[in-house]
Protein backbone atom coordinates (compact mmCIF):
# COMPACT_ATOMS: atom_id res chain seq x y z
CA UNK A 1 0.00 0.00 0.00
CA UNK A 2 1.23 3.58 -0.39
CA UNK A 3 1.77 5.83 2.30
CA UNK A 4 2.50 9.51 2.89
CA UNK A 5 3.77 11.13 5.67
CA UNK A 6 5.29 14.00 6.81
CA UNK A 7 8.59 13.47 8.73
CA UNK A 8 10.29 16.51 10.49
CA UNK A 9 8.57 18.60 8.18
CA UNK A 10 9.29 16.63 4.63
CA UNK A 11 6.68 14.65 2.82
CA UNK A 12 8.00 11.05 2.26
CA UNK A 13 5.74 8.54 0.15
CA UNK A 14 6.77 5.45 -0.34
CA UNK A 15 4.99 1.93 -0.96
CA UNK A 16 5.38 -0.34 2.20
CA UNK A 17 3.72 -3.89 3.18
CA UNK A 18 0.67 -3.01 5.35
CA UNK A 19 2.66 -4.62 8.30
CA UNK A 20 5.68 -2.42 8.04
CA UNK A 21 5.88 -0.66 11.92
CA UNK A 22 6.61 3.02 12.14
CA UNK A 23 9.41 2.67 13.84
CA UNK A 24 11.45 0.00 10.70
CA UNK A 25 9.50 2.91 8.09
CA UNK A 26 11.59 5.82 9.67
CA UNK A 27 14.64 3.33 10.92
CA UNK A 28 14.81 1.64 7.58
CA UNK A 29 12.99 3.39 4.84
CA UNK A 30 14.09 7.26 5.68
CA UNK A 31 17.63 6.29 7.89
CA UNK A 32 16.51 8.15 10.64
CA UNK A 33 17.87 5.73 13.19
CA UNK A 34 17.88 8.31 16.24
CA UNK A 35 14.67 6.45 17.06
CA UNK A 36 15.67 3.13 18.94
CA UNK A 37 14.19 -0.52 19.46
CA UNK A 38 14.31 -1.46 23.24
CA UNK A 39 12.53 -3.88 23.72
CA UNK A 40 9.95 -4.53 21.06
CA UNK A 41 6.99 -4.77 23.48
CA UNK A 42 5.28 -1.19 23.77
CA UNK A 43 7.09 -1.57 27.51
CA UNK A 44 10.36 0.35 27.42
CA UNK A 45 9.58 3.51 25.12
CA UNK A 46 12.66 3.77 23.28
CA UNK A 47 11.16 4.11 19.97
CA UNK A 48 9.06 7.03 21.82
CA UNK A 49 8.09 10.12 18.67
CA UNK A 50 5.54 12.58 18.24
CA UNK A 51 2.51 11.62 15.79
CA UNK A 52 0.61 14.82 15.20
CA UNK A 53 2.09 16.43 18.47
CA UNK A 54 1.50 13.54 20.96
CA UNK A 55 3.71 10.74 22.34
CA UNK A 56 3.44 7.29 20.53
CA UNK A 57 5.28 4.41 20.74
CA UNK A 58 6.31 3.98 16.91
CA UNK A 59 7.09 -0.09 17.63
CA UNK A 60 3.14 -0.40 18.13
CA UNK A 61 1.49 1.75 15.67
CA UNK A 62 1.72 0.60 11.88
CA UNK A 63 3.28 3.12 8.95
CA UNK A 64 -0.13 2.80 7.52
CA UNK A 65 -1.79 4.35 11.02
CA UNK A 66 0.70 7.34 10.49
CA UNK A 67 -0.17 8.02 7.14
CA UNK A 68 -1.51 11.20 6.59
CA UNK A 69 0.29 12.70 9.85
CA UNK A 70 2.39 14.37 11.29
CA UNK A 71 5.75 12.54 12.68
CA UNK A 72 8.41 14.41 14.69
CA UNK A 73 11.71 12.21 15.99
CA UNK A 74 14.76 13.26 17.65
CA UNK A 75 16.42 14.42 14.59
CA UNK A 76 13.32 16.82 14.11
CA UNK A 77 14.10 18.84 17.62
CA UNK A 78 16.80 20.60 16.65
CA UNK A 79 17.08 23.78 15.07
CA UNK A 80 20.12 23.48 12.65
CA UNK A 81 22.76 23.62 15.39
CA UNK A 82 20.12 25.34 17.76
CA UNK A 83 19.68 22.32 20.05
CA UNK A 84 15.68 22.34 21.16
CA UNK A 85 15.50 23.45 25.14
CA UNK A 86 14.62 19.65 26.38
CA UNK A 87 17.68 18.48 24.49
CA UNK A 88 19.99 21.63 26.23
CA UNK A 89 18.37 20.62 29.93
CA UNK A 90 19.50 16.96 29.03
CA UNK A 91 22.74 17.76 28.14
CA UNK A 92 22.57 20.40 30.95
CA UNK A 93 21.59 18.29 34.00
CA UNK A 94 23.30 15.44 32.53
CA UNK A 95 20.05 13.46 31.83
CA UNK A 96 21.87 10.05 30.14
CA UNK A 97 24.47 8.19 30.38
CA UNK A 98 24.71 5.60 27.62
CA UNK A 99 21.86 7.01 25.86
CA UNK A 100 19.98 4.69 24.90
CA UNK A 101 16.75 5.52 25.97
CA UNK A 102 17.53 9.26 25.32
CA UNK A 103 15.91 9.79 22.20
CA UNK A 104 12.04 8.32 23.48
CA UNK A 105 13.07 10.05 26.78
CA UNK A 106 13.34 13.44 25.21
CA UNK A 107 10.39 13.01 23.16
CA UNK A 108 8.14 11.42 25.61
CA UNK A 109 9.38 14.54 27.98
CA UNK A 110 8.20 17.18 24.93
CA UNK A 111 5.11 15.66 24.67
CA UNK A 112 4.64 15.70 28.59
CA UNK A 113 5.40 19.54 28.68
CA UNK A 114 3.75 20.28 26.19
CA UNK A 115 0.26 18.89 27.43
CA UNK A 116 0.79 20.20 31.32
CA UNK A 117 4.00 23.20 31.39
CA UNK A 118 2.96 23.22 34.96
CA UNK A 119 4.03 20.17 36.14
CA UNK A 120 5.97 19.20 39.35
CA UNK A 121 8.55 16.16 40.24
CA UNK A 122 5.58 13.77 41.27
CA UNK A 123 3.96 14.72 37.69
CA UNK A 124 7.35 14.86 35.37
CA UNK A 125 7.85 10.89 37.38
CA UNK A 126 4.55 9.59 36.31
CA UNK A 127 4.43 11.32 33.02
CA UNK A 128 7.56 9.59 32.36
CA UNK A 129 6.28 5.87 33.37
CA UNK A 130 6.17 4.60 29.87
CA UNK A 131 10.14 5.35 28.96
CA UNK A 132 12.88 3.19 31.32
CA UNK A 133 16.31 4.17 31.19
CA UNK A 134 18.90 1.36 32.57
CA UNK A 135 21.57 3.86 33.90
CA UNK A 136 20.64 7.25 35.44
CA UNK A 137 18.25 6.40 38.04
CA UNK A 138 16.01 9.05 36.74
CA UNK A 139 17.12 11.76 39.04
CA UNK A 140 18.84 14.05 36.94
CA UNK A 141 16.23 13.26 33.72
CA UNK A 142 13.43 14.54 35.96
CA UNK A 143 15.66 17.91 36.72
CA UNK A 144 15.96 18.42 33.22
CA UNK A 145 12.51 17.83 31.78
CA UNK A 146 11.57 20.33 35.40
CA UNK A 147 14.23 22.72 34.08
CA UNK A 148 13.04 22.47 30.89
CA UNK A 149 9.50 23.24 31.54
CA UNK A 150 10.69 26.07 33.35
CA UNK A 151 11.91 27.71 30.19
CA UNK A 152 8.71 26.56 28.33
CA UNK A 153 6.74 28.49 30.87
CA UNK A 154 9.40 31.53 30.41
CA UNK A 155 8.56 31.58 26.99
CA UNK A 156 11.75 29.83 25.46
CA UNK A 157 9.92 27.15 23.05
CA UNK B 1 9.48 -8.96 15.85
CA UNK B 2 6.74 -8.36 13.15
CA UNK B 3 3.38 -9.20 12.40
CA UNK B 4 2.40 -11.94 9.76
CA UNK B 5 0.76 -10.56 6.30
CA UNK B 6 -2.27 -8.85 6.10
CA UNK B 7 -4.78 -6.83 3.79
CA UNK B 8 -5.51 -3.46 5.26
CA UNK B 9 -8.66 -1.99 5.01
CA UNK B 10 -9.66 1.52 6.22
CA UNK B 11 -13.56 2.09 5.89
CA UNK B 12 -14.27 6.08 5.72
CA UNK B 13 -17.62 5.37 7.95
CA UNK B 14 -19.24 3.15 10.68
CA UNK B 15 -21.55 1.66 8.02
CA UNK B 16 -18.56 0.51 5.66
CA UNK B 17 -16.78 -0.76 8.64
CA UNK B 18 -19.95 -3.04 9.34
CA UNK B 19 -19.82 -3.72 5.46
CA UNK B 20 -16.40 -5.09 6.11
CA UNK B 21 -16.55 -7.00 8.17
CA UNK B 22 -19.71 -8.78 6.71
CA UNK B 23 -17.51 -9.41 3.64
CA UNK B 24 -14.36 -10.76 5.46
CA UNK B 25 -16.21 -12.54 8.35
CA UNK B 26 -13.81 -13.97 11.56
CA UNK B 27 -10.75 -13.72 8.73
CA UNK B 28 -11.06 -10.16 10.11
CA UNK B 29 -10.22 -7.81 12.73
CA UNK B 30 -11.24 -4.74 13.77
CA UNK B 31 -7.97 -2.50 14.79
CA UNK B 32 -8.84 0.61 17.03
CA UNK B 33 -5.88 1.74 18.84
CA UNK B 34 -4.04 -0.89 18.24
CA UNK B 35 -2.35 -1.68 22.11
CA UNK B 36 -3.82 -4.57 22.86
CA UNK B 37 -3.95 -6.06 19.18
CA UNK B 38 -0.46 -4.93 17.34
CA UNK B 39 1.72 -6.47 20.33
CA UNK B 40 -0.73 -9.93 20.07
CA UNK B 41 0.09 -10.01 16.00
CA UNK B 42 3.81 -8.67 16.63
CA UNK B 43 4.37 -12.13 18.63
CA UNK B 44 2.13 -13.80 16.52
CA UNK B 45 -0.42 -15.11 18.63
CA UNK B 46 -2.99 -12.83 16.32
CA UNK B 47 -3.18 -13.22 12.93
CA UNK B 48 -5.58 -11.99 11.89
CA UNK B 49 -6.15 -12.09 7.52
CA UNK B 50 -7.36 -8.51 7.23
CA UNK B 51 -7.33 -4.92 9.40
CA UNK B 52 -10.07 -2.99 9.28
CA UNK B 53 -8.86 0.35 10.73
CA UNK B 54 -11.74 2.12 12.47
CA UNK B 55 -8.96 4.07 14.18
CA UNK B 56 -9.89 7.94 12.94
CA UNK B 57 -13.87 7.28 12.45
CA UNK B 58 -14.43 10.71 14.52
CA UNK B 59 -18.27 10.17 14.47
CA UNK B 60 -16.93 7.28 17.12
CA UNK B 61 -14.73 9.38 19.34
CA UNK B 62 -17.29 11.70 21.80
CA UNK B 63 -18.24 12.27 25.44
CA UNK B 64 -21.99 12.87 25.51
CA UNK B 65 -24.17 14.28 27.79
CA UNK B 66 -27.50 12.36 27.27
CA UNK B 67 -29.58 13.41 29.93
CA UNK B 68 -30.12 10.33 32.47
CA UNK B 69 -26.80 8.61 31.19
CA UNK B 70 -23.51 9.40 29.76
CA UNK B 71 -22.64 8.00 26.16
CA UNK B 72 -19.66 7.37 25.27
CA UNK B 73 -18.06 6.68 21.61
CA UNK B 74 -15.94 3.38 21.05
CA UNK B 75 -13.44 5.41 19.94
CA UNK B 76 -12.99 7.81 22.44
CA UNK B 77 -9.06 7.70 23.62
CA UNK B 78 -8.01 6.69 27.14
CA UNK B 79 -6.51 10.23 26.98
CA UNK B 80 -9.10 11.88 25.89
CA UNK B 81 -11.39 10.14 28.27
CA UNK B 82 -8.85 11.30 31.03
CA UNK B 83 -8.96 15.11 30.63
CA UNK B 84 -13.31 15.04 29.21
CA UNK B 85 -14.46 17.74 31.33
CA UNK B 86 -17.97 16.14 30.64
CA UNK B 87 -17.28 12.74 32.01
CA UNK B 88 -15.03 14.31 34.74
CA UNK B 89 -18.21 15.94 35.89
CA UNK B 90 -20.94 13.13 35.22
CA UNK B 91 -18.46 9.90 35.65
CA UNK B 92 -15.59 10.98 38.08
CA UNK B 93 -14.94 7.18 38.15
CA UNK B 94 -14.59 6.40 33.85
CA UNK B 95 -12.04 9.54 33.76
CA UNK B 96 -10.43 9.00 36.49
CA UNK B 97 -9.73 5.11 35.77
CA UNK B 98 -8.73 5.70 32.06
CA UNK B 99 -6.06 8.24 33.57
CA UNK B 100 -4.65 4.88 35.47
CA UNK B 101 -4.14 2.61 32.36
CA UNK B 102 -0.52 2.16 31.23
CA UNK B 103 1.48 4.89 30.36
CA UNK B 104 0.69 8.57 28.68
CA UNK B 105 2.03 6.59 25.19
CA UNK B 106 -1.05 3.66 25.57
CA UNK B 107 -3.56 6.42 26.76
CA UNK B 108 -2.42 8.26 23.45
CA UNK B 109 -3.73 5.62 21.41
CA UNK B 110 -5.93 2.90 22.88
CA UNK B 111 -9.45 3.36 23.13
CA UNK B 112 -12.37 2.68 25.66
CA UNK B 113 -14.07 0.39 22.55
CA UNK B 114 -10.74 -1.65 21.98
CA UNK B 115 -10.29 -2.20 25.86
CA UNK B 116 -14.29 -3.38 26.43
CA UNK B 117 -14.22 -5.28 23.41
CA UNK B 118 -10.88 -6.93 24.09
CA UNK B 119 -12.92 -8.31 27.20
CA UNK B 120 -9.37 -8.70 29.69
CA UNK B 121 -9.94 -9.35 33.31
CA UNK B 122 -6.63 -7.19 33.52
CA UNK B 123 -7.90 -4.38 32.07
CA UNK B 124 -9.30 -1.76 34.33
CA UNK B 125 -12.24 0.17 32.20
CA UNK B 126 -14.38 -3.18 32.03
CA UNK B 127 -14.72 -3.58 35.45
CA UNK B 128 -15.36 0.27 35.96
CA UNK B 129 -18.36 0.14 33.55
CA UNK B 130 -19.08 -3.50 35.63
CA UNK B 131 -19.49 -1.23 38.54
CA UNK B 132 -21.35 1.62 36.98
CA UNK B 133 -24.23 -0.97 35.61
CA UNK B 134 -23.38 0.35 32.29
CA UNK B 135 -24.80 -0.59 28.64
CA UNK B 136 -22.82 -1.46 25.45
CA UNK B 137 -24.44 -0.74 22.33
CA UNK B 138 -23.25 -2.84 19.15
CA UNK B 139 -24.13 -1.77 15.40
CA UNK B 140 -23.97 -5.45 13.18
CA UNK B 141 -25.54 -5.66 9.76
CA UNK B 142 -29.18 -5.78 11.16
CA UNK B 143 -28.74 -3.09 13.03
CA UNK B 144 -27.91 -1.72 16.69
CA UNK B 145 -28.13 -3.98 19.51
CA UNK B 146 -27.99 -2.81 23.62
CA UNK B 147 -25.84 -5.25 25.73
CA UNK B 148 -26.11 -4.89 29.07
CA UNK B 149 -22.40 -5.25 31.23
CA UNK B 150 -23.49 -7.77 32.92
CA UNK B 151 -23.89 -10.07 30.34
CA UNK B 152 -21.04 -8.67 27.81
CA UNK B 153 -17.87 -10.71 29.27
CA UNK B 154 -18.05 -14.21 28.91
CA UNK B 155 -14.81 -15.90 29.14
CA UNK B 156 -11.16 -14.72 28.83
CA UNK B 157 -11.18 -12.28 25.92
CA UNK B 158 -14.56 -13.52 24.89
CA UNK B 159 -17.02 -10.71 24.38
CA UNK B 160 -20.96 -10.79 23.67
CA UNK B 161 -20.08 -9.38 20.62
CA UNK B 162 -20.37 -11.18 17.48
CA UNK B 163 -17.28 -10.80 14.73
CA UNK B 164 -19.43 -8.82 12.33
CA UNK B 165 -20.36 -5.97 15.10
CA UNK B 166 -18.64 -2.95 16.09
CA UNK B 167 -18.68 -1.62 19.57
CA UNK B 168 -20.00 1.77 19.03
CA UNK B 169 -21.10 3.36 22.34
CA UNK B 170 -20.28 2.66 25.74
CA UNK B 171 -23.20 4.31 27.81
CA UNK B 172 -23.04 4.65 31.87
CA UNK B 173 -25.37 6.04 34.41
CA UNK B 174 -24.70 9.54 36.04
CA UNK B 175 -22.34 8.72 39.28
CA UNK B 176 -21.13 11.59 40.95
CA UNK B 177 -21.90 10.21 44.37
CA UNK B 178 -18.68 8.76 45.62
CA UNK B 179 -16.44 6.39 43.65
CA UNK B 180 -13.09 4.40 43.69
CA UNK B 181 -10.73 2.97 41.83
CA UNK B 182 -8.05 0.92 43.58
CA UNK B 183 -5.42 -0.63 41.39
CA UNK B 184 -2.26 -3.07 42.71
CA UNK B 185 0.69 -3.26 41.02
CA UNK B 186 4.41 -3.80 41.84
CA UNK B 187 5.80 -1.56 38.88
CA UNK B 188 4.52 1.86 37.27
CA UNK B 189 2.79 1.71 33.68
CA UNK B 190 1.60 -2.37 34.66
CA UNK B 191 -1.83 -4.02 34.30
CA UNK B 192 -3.32 -4.60 37.88
CA UNK B 193 -2.63 -7.84 39.75
CA UNK B 194 -5.74 -7.07 41.56
CA UNK B 195 -7.94 -4.26 41.27
CA UNK B 196 -11.34 -3.10 43.13
CA UNK B 197 -13.79 -0.41 41.57
CA UNK B 198 -16.71 1.26 43.81
CA UNK B 199 -19.39 3.23 42.07
CA UNK B 200 -22.23 4.75 44.10
CA UNK B 201 -25.05 5.28 41.27
CA UNK B 202 -28.46 5.61 42.32
CA UNK B 203 -27.98 4.72 46.11
CA UNK B 204 -26.86 1.74 44.74
CA UNK B 205 -23.18 0.52 45.71
CA UNK B 206 -21.67 -1.32 42.52
CA UNK B 207 -18.13 -3.52 43.12
CA UNK B 208 -16.44 -4.98 40.56
CA UNK B 209 -12.73 -6.73 40.72
CA UNK B 210 -9.96 -6.62 37.86
CA UNK B 211 -7.95 -9.86 37.46
CA UNK B 212 -9.32 -12.51 39.44
CA UNK B 213 -10.78 -14.91 37.11
CA UNK B 214 -11.44 -15.09 33.63
CA UNK B 215 -13.68 -12.14 32.95
CA UNK B 216 -14.07 -8.64 35.01
CA UNK B 217 -16.84 -9.74 37.26
CA UNK B 218 -19.17 -8.20 39.90
CA UNK B 219 -18.56 -8.66 43.57
CA UNK B 220 -22.47 -9.62 44.04
CA UNK B 221 -21.65 -11.04 47.79
CA UNK B 222 -20.17 -7.74 48.82
CA UNK B 223 -23.07 -5.31 46.89
CA UNK B 224 -25.75 -7.89 48.42
CA UNK B 225 -24.38 -7.27 51.89
CA UNK B 226 -24.27 -3.40 51.21
CA UNK B 227 -27.71 -3.11 49.89
CA UNK B 228 -28.81 -5.46 53.38
CA UNK B 229 -27.50 -2.47 55.49
CA UNK B 230 -23.94 -4.72 56.74
CA UNK B 231 -20.71 -2.41 57.42
CA UNK B 232 -18.21 -1.55 54.37
CA UNK B 233 -15.74 -3.68 56.73
CA UNK B 234 -18.16 -6.48 56.98
CA UNK B 235 -19.31 -6.79 53.25
CA UNK B 236 -15.19 -6.08 52.22
CA UNK B 237 -14.64 -9.13 53.72
CA UNK B 238 -16.66 -11.00 51.28
CA UNK B 239 -14.91 -9.71 48.50
CA UNK B 240 -13.46 -13.39 47.81
CA UNK B 241 -16.22 -15.09 47.91
CA UNK B 242 -16.81 -17.63 44.98
CA UNK B 243 -13.19 -16.19 43.01
CA UNK B 244 -11.10 -18.89 41.04
CA UNK B 245 -8.38 -16.48 40.80
CA UNK B 246 -5.58 -17.29 38.47
CA UNK B 247 -2.60 -18.15 39.57
CA UNK B 248 1.30 -16.62 37.97
CA UNK B 249 4.54 -14.83 38.50
CA UNK B 250 2.75 -11.49 40.07
CA UNK B 251 0.52 -13.44 42.63
CA UNK B 252 -0.87 -16.46 43.92
CA UNK B 253 -4.64 -17.56 44.33
CA UNK B 254 -5.15 -16.86 47.88
CA UNK B 255 -2.75 -13.58 47.25
CA UNK B 256 -5.60 -12.54 45.04
CA UNK B 257 -8.45 -13.30 47.53
CA UNK B 258 -6.53 -11.49 49.51
CA UNK B 259 -5.92 -8.96 47.64
CA UNK B 260 -9.59 -8.37 46.66
CA UNK B 261 -10.79 -8.22 50.30
CA UNK B 262 -8.65 -5.69 51.01
CA UNK B 263 -8.65 -3.52 48.39
CA UNK B 264 -12.43 -3.38 47.82
CA UNK B 265 -11.70 -2.60 52.43
CA UNK B 266 -9.98 0.53 51.09
CA UNK B 267 -11.96 0.89 47.72
CA UNK B 268 -15.29 1.39 49.76
CA UNK B 269 -13.45 3.62 52.61
CA UNK B 270 -12.42 6.13 49.82
CA UNK B 271 -15.70 6.02 48.36
CA UNK B 272 -17.23 7.40 51.46
CA UNK B 273 -18.64 4.03 53.08
C1 LIG C 1 2.38 -1.24 27.62
C2 LIG C 1 0.89 -1.35 27.77
C3 LIG C 1 0.33 -1.19 29.01
C4 LIG C 1 -1.05 -1.29 29.18
N1 LIG C 1 -1.57 -1.13 30.42
C5 LIG C 1 -2.90 -1.25 30.61
C6 LIG C 1 -3.47 -1.08 31.89
O1 LIG C 1 -2.78 -0.80 32.87
N2 LIG C 1 -4.81 -1.21 32.02
C7 LIG C 1 -5.61 -1.48 30.95
O2 LIG C 1 -6.82 -1.57 31.12
N3 LIG C 1 -5.11 -1.64 29.71
C8 LIG C 1 -3.77 -1.53 29.51
N4 LIG C 1 -3.26 -1.67 28.25
C9 LIG C 1 -4.17 -1.99 27.14
C10 LIG C 1 -4.69 -0.71 26.50
O3 LIG C 1 -5.60 -0.06 27.35
C11 LIG C 1 -5.35 -0.99 25.14
O4 LIG C 1 -5.36 0.22 24.48
C12 LIG C 1 -6.78 -1.46 25.17
O5 LIG C 1 -6.89 -2.63 25.93
C13 LIG C 1 -7.28 -1.80 23.77
O6 LIG C 1 -7.72 -0.67 23.11
P1 LIG C 1 -7.27 -0.38 21.61
O7 LIG C 1 -8.08 0.76 21.15
O8 LIG C 1 -5.81 -0.22 21.56
O9 LIG C 1 -7.77 -1.71 20.88
P2 LIG C 1 -7.11 -2.61 19.74
O10 LIG C 1 -5.82 -3.17 20.17
O11 LIG C 1 -7.16 -1.90 18.44
O12 LIG C 1 -8.22 -3.77 19.68
C14 LIG C 1 -8.34 -4.71 20.74
C15 LIG C 1 -9.38 -5.76 20.36
O13 LIG C 1 -10.69 -5.22 20.35
C16 LIG C 1 -11.28 -5.26 19.06
N5 LIG C 1 -11.95 -3.97 18.88
C17 LIG C 1 -11.38 -2.74 18.97
N6 LIG C 1 -12.32 -1.78 18.83
C18 LIG C 1 -13.49 -2.41 18.64
C19 LIG C 1 -14.83 -1.96 18.46
N7 LIG C 1 -15.15 -0.66 18.45
N8 LIG C 1 -15.80 -2.88 18.28
C20 LIG C 1 -15.51 -4.22 18.29
N9 LIG C 1 -14.27 -4.69 18.49
C21 LIG C 1 -13.26 -3.80 18.66
C22 LIG C 1 -10.14 -5.51 18.11
O14 LIG C 1 -10.57 -6.22 16.97
C23 LIG C 1 -9.19 -6.33 18.95
O15 LIG C 1 -9.59 -7.67 18.98
C24 LIG C 1 -1.89 -1.56 28.06
C25 LIG C 1 -1.33 -1.72 26.80
C26 LIG C 1 0.04 -1.63 26.65
C27 LIG C 1 0.62 -1.81 25.29
S1 LIG D 1 10.79 -0.50 21.62
FE1 LIG D 1 8.82 0.38 21.60
S2 LIG D 1 8.35 0.48 23.66
FE2 LIG D 1 10.26 -0.55 23.72
S1 LIG E 1 21.03 6.55 29.64
FE1 LIG E 1 21.39 4.43 29.38
S2 LIG E 1 19.36 3.66 29.34
FE2 LIG E 1 19.04 5.71 29.89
Amino acid sequence: MRVKLEVNGVTHEREVEPRTLLVYFLREELGLTGTNVGCDTTSCGACTVLMDGESVKSCTVLAAQADGRSITTIEGLAEGEELHPMQRAFREHHGLQCGYCTPGMVMAAVSLVTESPDLDETHVREGLEGNLCRCTGYHNIVAAVLDAARSSREGAW
Amino acid sequence: MIPASFDYVRPGSLDEAVSALAEHGDEAKLLAGGHSLLPLMKLRLATPSVLVDIGRLGELSYVNDAGDHLAIGALTRHHDLHHDPVAMHHAPLLSFVAGRIGDPQVRHRGTIGGSIAHADPASDLPAAVLALGGTLVARGPGGDREIPADRFFQGFLESALTPEEVLTEIRVPKATAGHAYQKFVRRAQDWAIVGSVVARVDGRVGVALVNVGPTPVRADAVETALAGGASAAEAAELAAEGLEPPADNNATPEFRRHLARVLTARALAEAGL
